[in-house]
Formats: C-alpha cells, sequence, structure tokens
C-alpha cells in the first residue's frame, strides 16, 4: 500500500523536540552556563569568535551552548547572527606593536627588546590526563606576568629585522590606497586574483583544520616556503574608530588577538636584493595553532606574486579561497541528505537505457553472466509499467 | 546579550537592496550569472540559500508563496523554508500552483504552465554550467566573456561517442536568448523546455556560490544538443498510480523488498488537483506492481 | 537651507513595493507600471523618480546628478540624507544616474557600460520623463516582449532609436534605463532592440 510520503512538518518539530532533549543531556547533572562555557572553555569561544567573524564572548559561548559542543556549527549560529547587523564602518588598523602583551615568543632570536614571555600556553605541558581529585585546589590566581609586560615596549621582530632592511616591507604596502577603505568580502562576492586584504579575510574566517593541513603540506614540500616563526605574540589592543561628524579617532574598546609573523626565505631576483619576506596571521583571542597556519598559508599564497613556481594545493589562490569556509563547506556536503529523488530517476532511466543497450551489444556477441541479471530487471521494468498502466485505466 | 530583532522578510534593508540591483542586472542580462554578496543565511549553504535571499528580496505583504522540493509542497525543506517566511514575512502560503505569485523550487518546474505575474525562484547549488568541464572560476568566466563554449559541446559530443546519445539527464546546460550558456539547475531535461518562452519571471539564486541569474518571460531557451542528435526529454515510461497522468515526470517508489515499486507524479500539487477534478479518471487505492 | 522632505512612509514595505514595478518593467521591457507608494521630493525631482531612487540606492552606489538635477542644491541634499549616497561628477564613476532632462542626456557610452568579464558592473540610468502617453513610438522587441512592445515617451533624446540600437549592439555590455514619469516607471534594459518598422 501506498503512503504519501506526508507530514513533513509534524517530522521537523518532532525532530527539533528530541534535539531539545539530547541538548539538555541527563537532568541529574545541572545545566552548563555560559559563564562556565565562556570563562572554562575560553578557546573554543576563541576559535568560534575567529570563524564565525564576530568578536562576541557571550554570543560564541550561547553559540556553542545551543551547538551542543559543535563549533561549526555554533561558528554558523554566529555567522547567521552576524549577516543581520548593521555595518557601520571600518576601523582604524590595530596597532600590534603596542599591544598589552600576554603572550611572546620567537623563534629566530634568543633574545630580544622586550623579552621572551611564555604565557598561558599548553606548549611545555605533559600530554597526561590527570584525573580529578575530588577536592581538587584551586589553581594559584596570577596575574604578576601581565602586570611585568606593561609598559615594557615589545617591538615587533619583523620590525628591528626591517630596519636594516632585512625584511620586505609589509607586502603591498605602497601599492594599496590606505586611505581606501579595506575589502569586506562579506559585502562583495569574491573574485580572482582576490586583493591581499580579501585573502588575509578570507583565511582568518577559514576553517582552522583546513589551514592546518594546507600549512603542513607546505612544510613536506608541496610549495615549500621555509618558515620560521618570526613572532608570535597573544594580547590585548585597542580598537579605534574614526568619528566622521567629530573628526578624530575614537577609541571603542580593547581586544584579544593573537598574531603570528613567519619569517620566509626569499632569493631575490633580478631587481630586488636578496632578503626575507613575511606570511601574515591574525585571528581573535588566543587560537594560535590558527594563527600560524594562517601565516604559512598567507606565505605560500604569495608565491606568483614573488616569482616563485606554482604548483602546490596551498599556492592556489582560487583553490584554497573558494574552499576554506566550513559553513560554505559543511552547507554543501550536508546537503546531500536533502532529497534528490528527481535527478536521481533522471539517472536511474539512464542507466536501464544504457544497461539494455549495454546487453544488447553483448547478446550479439555471445551470452554473458551479466545478462541474466539485467534481462530480470527490464521483465520487471516492463511489467511494472503494464500493471501501472491497468491501475490507470 | 541583546534579542535580534529582525526585519520583514529576514534580511535588513541594505543587503535586500544590493540583490535587488543584482537581479535588476540579471534581468538585463538574461542568462548572466551576476556575483553578489550573499549572506550567511539562518539555513545551511546548499540547503537554498540563494533561493531564500531572492524570495526575501522581492517577497511582499500581497505575496501568496508557494516553496517545493522535488516537485512536493511535503517535504521536509520545503516545509521549513516555508515555515521560515510564514514567521518572519508573514505571507500567506498556498500549495496549489495556480494561487502562487511566487514559487521557490528545487529541482523541478510546476507541471501547471504558469502566468504572467508569477515569479519562479530556482534554488541553485552549482551555477556555473562549465563548471565540471573546467573547475576554475577565472577560467569560466573568460569562456563566457567570449562565448567560448566548445567544452559543452565536446562533453555532450563524448557522451554520444561513447554512449550513442547524451548522457546528461538533469542540469542540462541551455542557451538564453541566443548569449548564455546556463545551468537550469538541477531540474530533470524533461522541465527544460518549460524554461522556454513562459509567461513567467525566473529567477536564480545560487547562495554558497554567490551568483544570481535570471530568465525573463518570453524569452527563447534552447537546450544544447546537435542536428543529428536533438535534446530529448525522458520521463519514466509509465503512467501515475495515483492519479493516471502518462504525461507528467514520476517518481519511481520502491513498496517492498521484493521488486514491488509505482510510479507516482513527482509533482504533489498537479496529482493532488488532477484527483481532485471529477472529470479524471482517479485510482483510490492503487494496487502495488510487483516484479 | 530649507527643510528636507520625508522618505518614505513606512520605508521597508514601500521599497518592496517600488521594487517589485521596476522588477515588472525591467522583465516586460515597454510595459508601463505604476509605482503606489511614492514621496514628495525636492522639485524637479519628480514622485516616480524619488521612489525609485530610494529602493535603489545607498551607500555602495555612486550617483550622478545631471545638470538640471544639480543646478540647486536640493536634490542632493535630499538624496544624500536619505540614501547615503556619495555623489560624482563624471558620469564613468557612476553606478546609477537620474536624469531629469533626458533630451539633452550625455551619450550613453559616457557610463559604465561593463566589461565582457563583469557586464553588470555597468550603469543604470533612470531618466525622467514626463509622460508615457506622448512622443514617437519606440517599437521594440527582445527578452521580456512576446513578440512586438509600443512605448511612447516624450521628451527623449532626439536619436533615442540610434543610441538604443547602439547600446544593444555592445551586449552583453551597455547601460539599462529606468524611465520615471509622475507615478509610473517603464524600463529599456540593455537587451531590447528597437525595431525598424517597415
Amino acid at each position: 500500500m501506498y503512503v504519501a510520503v506526508k507530514g513533513g512538518e509534524r517530522a521537523i518539530e518532532n525532530a527539533h523536540r528530541l534535539l531539545a532533549h539530547e541538548r539538555r543531556g541527563d537532568r541529574a547533572v545541572p545545566e552548563i552556563s555560559l559563564a562556565q562555557i565562556e570563562g572554562q572553555l575560553g578557546l573554543a569561544v576563541d576559535r568560534v569568535m575567529t570563524e564565525g567573524s564576530l568578536y562576541d564572548r557571550d554570543l560564541a559561548a550561547l553559540a556553542i551552548k545551543q551547538a551542543r559542543g559543535d563549533l561549526i556549527e555554533a561558528i554558523f549560529l554566529l555567522r547567521a547572527f552576524r549577516a543581520t547587523l548593521p555595518r557601520f564602518g571600518a576601523t582604524q588598523p590595530v596597532d600590534t606593536a603596542a599591544m598589552r602583551v600576554r603572550r611572546r615568543i620567537s623563534a629566530t632570536f634568543k633574545d630580544l627588546p622586550g623579552g621572551q614571555v611564555l604565557g598561558p600556553t599548553f606548549d611545555y605541558t605533559h600530554r597526561l590526563l590527570e584525573m580529578p581529585a575530588a577536592d581538587p585546589p584551586e589553581p594559584a590566581t596570577t596575574e604578576s606576568d601581565v602586570a611585568d609586560s606593561v609598559g615594557t615596549p615589545m617591538p615587533r621582530v619583523t620590525d628591528l629585522l626591517a630596519a636594516d632592511d632585512l625584511i620586505e616591507r609589509s607586502p603591498g604596502a605602497g601599492e594599496i590606497d590606505d586611505a581606501a577603505p579595506p575589502g569586506d568580502l562579506t559585502r562583495e562576492a569574491l573574485s580572482f586574483p582576490a586583493d591581499r586584504d580579501l585573502r588575509l579575510q578570507n583565511l582568518a574566517r577559514g576553517d582552522e583544520g583546513f589551514l592546518l593541513a594546507l600549512a603542513y603540506s607546505t612544510q613536506r614540500g608541496f610549495g615549500r616556503t621555509h618558515p620560521f616563526a618570526g613572532e608570535i605574540r597573544l594580547g590585548e589592543v585597542a580598537v579605534e574608530v574614526f568619528a566622521e561628524d567629530a573628526g578624530f579617532v575614537l577609541p571603542v574598546g580593547r581586544i584579544t588577538v593573537t598574531e603570528c609573523q613567519s619569517i620566509n626565505q626569499f632569493h631575490g631576483s633580478a631587481s630586488e636584493p636578496p632578503r626575507f619576506t613575511r606570511g601574515y596571521g591574525l585571528v581573535f583571542g588566543h587560537c594560535e595553532r590558527k594563527a600560524m597556519s594562517m601565516a604559512l598559508v598567507d606565505r605560500a599564497l604569495r608565491a606568483r606574486e614573488l616569482d616563485e613556481e606554482v604548483g602546490a594545493p596551498a599556492q592556489d589562490e582560487e583553490f584554497v579561497l573558494s574552499h576554506s569556509d566550513n559553513v560554505q563547506a559543511t552547507g554543501f556536503v550536508e546537503h546531500l541528505k536533502l532529497p534528490h529523488y528527481v535527478d536521481f530517476q533522471a539517472e536511474l532511466g539512464l542507466v536501464r537505457q544504457m544497461r539494455r543497450e549495454h546487453a544488447a551489444r553483448t547478446t550479439a556477441g555471445g551470452e554473458s553472466p551479466a545478462d541474466a541479471t539485467l534481462s530480470d530487471a527490464t521483465v520487471a521494468d516492463a511489467t511494472v509499467a503494464d500493471h501501472t498502466r491497468e491501475a490507470a485505466e | 546579550m541583546n534579542a535580534p530583532a529582525y526585519n520583514f522578510a529576514y534580511l535588513d534593508e541594505q543587503t535586500k537592496r544590493m540583490i535587488r540591483r543584482a537581479i535588476l542586472k540579471a534581468i538585463a542580462i538574461p542568462g548572466y550569472q551576476v556575483p553578489f554578496a550573499s549572506r550567511e543565511m539562518p539555513m545551511p549553504y546548499g540547503w537554498g540559500t540563494g533561493g531564500v535571499q531572492v524570495t526575501a528580496a522581492i517577497l511582499g505583504p500581497a505575496d501568496v508563496l508557494k516553496v517545493i522540493d522535488q516537485g512536493s509542497d511535503d517535504t521536509t525543506n520545503a516545509v521549513s523554508i516555508r515555515k521560515f517566511f510564514g514567521r518572519t514575512a508573514g505571507v500567506r502560503t498556498t500549495t496549489h500552483t495556480t494561487e502562487a505569485t511566487v514559487i521557490q523550487t528545487r529541482h523541478r518546474v510546476p507541471e501547471t504552465p504558469l502566468k504572467a505575474g508569477q515569479i519562479l525562484v530556482y534554488q541553485v547549488p552549482i551555477p556555473e554550467p562549465l563548471r565540471f568541464l573546467e573547475p576554475r572560476e577565472t577560467e569560466t568566466r573568460r569562456m563566457h566573456a567570449l562565448e567560448e563554449y566548445g567544452l559543452v559541446h565536446v562533453k555532450l559530443y563524448e557522451d554520444i561517442a561513447r554512449h550513442g546519445h547524451i548522457a546528461t539527464t538533469y542540469a542540462y546546460p541551455v542557451k538564453v536568448a541566443g548569449r548564455y550558456v546556463m545551468d537550469p539547475s538541477p531540474i530533470p531535461k524533461f522541465d527544460n523546455p518549460k524554461l522556454s518562452n513562459s509567461d513567467a519571471l525566473q529567477l536564480f539564486g545560487a547562495g554558497r556560490e554567490k551568483r544570481i541569474y535570471a530568465i525573463p518571460p518570453h524569452t527563447a531557451v534552447v537546450s544544447l544538443d546537435f542536428e543529428d542528435h536533438p535534446f530529448e526529454q525522458w520521463r519514466h515510461p509509465a503512467s501515475c498510480a495515483l492519479c493516471g497522468d502518462d504525461a507528467s515526470f514520476l517518481d519511481e517508489v520502491i513498496t517492498d523488498d521484493r521488486g514491488g515499486r509505482m510510479f507516482v507524479c513527482s509533482d504533489t500539487d498537479h496529482c493532488e488537483s488532477r484527483r481532485a477534478a471529477p472529470s479524471q479518471p482517479t485510482v483510490q487505492d492503487a494496487e502495488v506492481a510487483r516484479g | 537651507m530649507a527643510t528636507l522632505t520625508a522618505g518614505f512612509a513606512d520605508p521597508v514595505l514601500a521599497a518592496q513595493a517600488t521594487f517589485r514595478a521596476v522588477m515588472d518593467a525591467t522583465a516586460r521591457p515597454g510595459t508601463v507600471v505604476p509605482v503606489i507608494d511614492t514621496v514628495a521630493a525636492p522639485p524637479p525631482l519628480a514622485a516616480a523618480t524619488a521612489a525609485v531612487a530610494l529602493t535603489l540606492v545607498d551607500g555602495d552606489t555612486p550617483v550622478w546628478l545631471d545638470p538640471r538635477l544639480a543646478a540647486g542644491p536640493e536634490v542632493a541634499a535630499w538624496l544624500r540624507f536619505h540614501t547615503g549616497a556619495p555623489l560624482v561628477d563624471r558620469p564613468a564613476d557612476a553606478a546609477f544616474a537620474i536624469l531629469a532632462d533626458p533630451a539633452s542626456a550625455p551619450p550613453f557610452e559616457h557610463f559604465s557600460i561593463g566589461t565582457l568579464d563583469d557586464p553588470d558592473r555597468s550603469a543604470t540610468l533612470i531618466l525622467q520623463v514626463e509622460r508615457f502617453d506622448d512622443g514617437a513610438p519606440l517599437v521594440l522587441s527582445g527578452p521580456g516582449i512576446a513578440d512586438r512592445a509600443t512605448l511612447r515617451v516624450a521628451p527623449l533624446p532626439p536619436d533615442m532609436v540610434a543610441r538604443l540600437t547602439a547600446n544593444r549592439a555592445l551586449f552583453p555590455r551597455g547601460v539599462d534605463l529606468i524611465l520615471t514619469a509622475g507615478h509610473a516607471v517603464a524600463a529599456l534594459p540593455r537587451s531590447v532592440m528597437p525595431v525598424m518598422e517597415r
């Protein structure tokens, strides 16, 4: 008996109810609070803000809770909310040299003005699971490291190298009109070749895992760029906007960012003396892996500009920028769950036709085991057609 | 935390203006894919965000909206999108093709011929008809600019050489108004002739790929083919088990694990209207055919 | 400066209705479509012209005003206040051009016609005319037109047929025209072809 495919609306409502139920989990366990997520799953919050392209810790925590900890789903929630916000304009460039630094390391100089500041890092932890004690001691609160660094000038490593002309100026500086507003790929469709501002925006919003794999591939020889971690710094920077009506720059707040500047080899060209080149990564919050990956991929994408041989995936601008966005990627991969009856029916008809033709060809040339199955299917087809015709009459 | 307050039809006015400008350019250059700054919508990319943005930009309180997926008003994604507009725009919705002023569709063109004043909005996954022949946008854009469509013909011709006929069954490429080769979205090629010289305006939205394109009413749309291998429609050679139609596009439904199956109209409104009409031969409890 | 007149009473729904009128006109070239929600704009801007501008123009679309509209400060001030559109001096820099003296419109190719790669990056000209029931009949064919459409517009540049023919020859590049008069719009997108009778 054919049951019409009805009840889509009720099915959706039920699915939503089940989801809410699963999201809550065991009712005997207290519900997780947004403050807990924000405070204790801070790196998840940072990633969601970075790839969600919206600096709001409260909303990111809410998104993580609503998404049951699925960070790409949380990023999607934040992006969809962001899309409805009015855009007032662009801020002044943030000055990371004036950062209130909490962590700053350089792999290129043993010591340097401002020193190395290890800060909060997993780097030298032993990855041993620590079973929670029945009555765990609270870790000591510490602000001293931060306080120490405040007021200490901490010039960027790249600026120190630039003073000796050992590294290129910021790529595009001079070519790009600083007064022109930066591009925004949430407001215009990306076209190729893309300017570096749009490229960096795309990478900053891009999926951490995708960029990590691409960056890794350059280290393994697919577009090798000989990178050094020139500097990684984490801390708070001031955000300022130029108030048109008042005519001066106005501070609007401070945000946490992680910046990575990679230093890469460059052998020089006919017109350029040999000097180091840069790759750049900047993300919201503390997303060090992402910032480093971004810097490596940014540098790889400059291959054409620097007259390097182009061939590796990480150097292919259209490939990288078209596939970096996890909200787009997850949507399109997962859309395969939607019904495709119509396309499939059309393909089904074609496959049957081609099998009939194939059978006709092979039968002409002699029996083969495949024919038995095939002719069964063909008979079945004919029967079905006959029955339906009868039923319709 | 601020509670979000959403605009009529969800999108903010600035976004609507941007989409509306893109729609006007799309109509002025039939078949050309206009880039637009597609927004993140509250449903996933690939699930109709392009169609939803186009619909949101054109929809007004006087409209009556119909949403279909695979020809059916009741598939879950169609229900979900219809509810979205019911909630954000408060528009009247319908399942009747003839009552609707705006029809958003995925993968089908309704069987009932559309009238002047109706707008058909297609959800498009991959708007570029040359994409599977050339993955690079920089290249395909150039081909459209120079009207270099040899590659599509080569692909279709390779089909003929290998299979004796063209092996494209859906998303079958068309040429619009004699200029642009266009992807009609993954509709079965059965529906292609309905695109040509329609009384209705047809708009296409691809959200993830950030493209909008259009076919104005009364515009020639030709399915690509060869003189000795003309374009052919295809449908299951059967009649609908419910309404008896032997000309509509059919879905095959598997009814058991012993080869039992039946064919029913893919367009549910078309099927229901035929069954409701007194003059049509009606089959209430169709016997399931067994092979 | 005199006080600015208001924009749409209901900006969201009026913009939607006006857009649908313009879209309908563009999809059916030569058809005159009424614009219901209009605004009291500073003269010489007509009601429909102002409504179309409020509907399509904003901070992302540079606007060029013809000498008649640019003669006094009122129209520019009104447009800037309600749309935030930057006003430009060169026709070539404009995404939209608004003309109240269509008979002396600059040659269409002085505006942006787009490129073969990006034909959509071309100007839309809003030509404010006096009436849709006067003037030499323009007989049109092309996408959106079942067979032939006839549109009467006055005033227009005397060489309008030649201009449309030249614009069509640029296809897919070219400018798109929106015509406004009183409370109505019509459109001549680049796809239309004037038909030489007989």
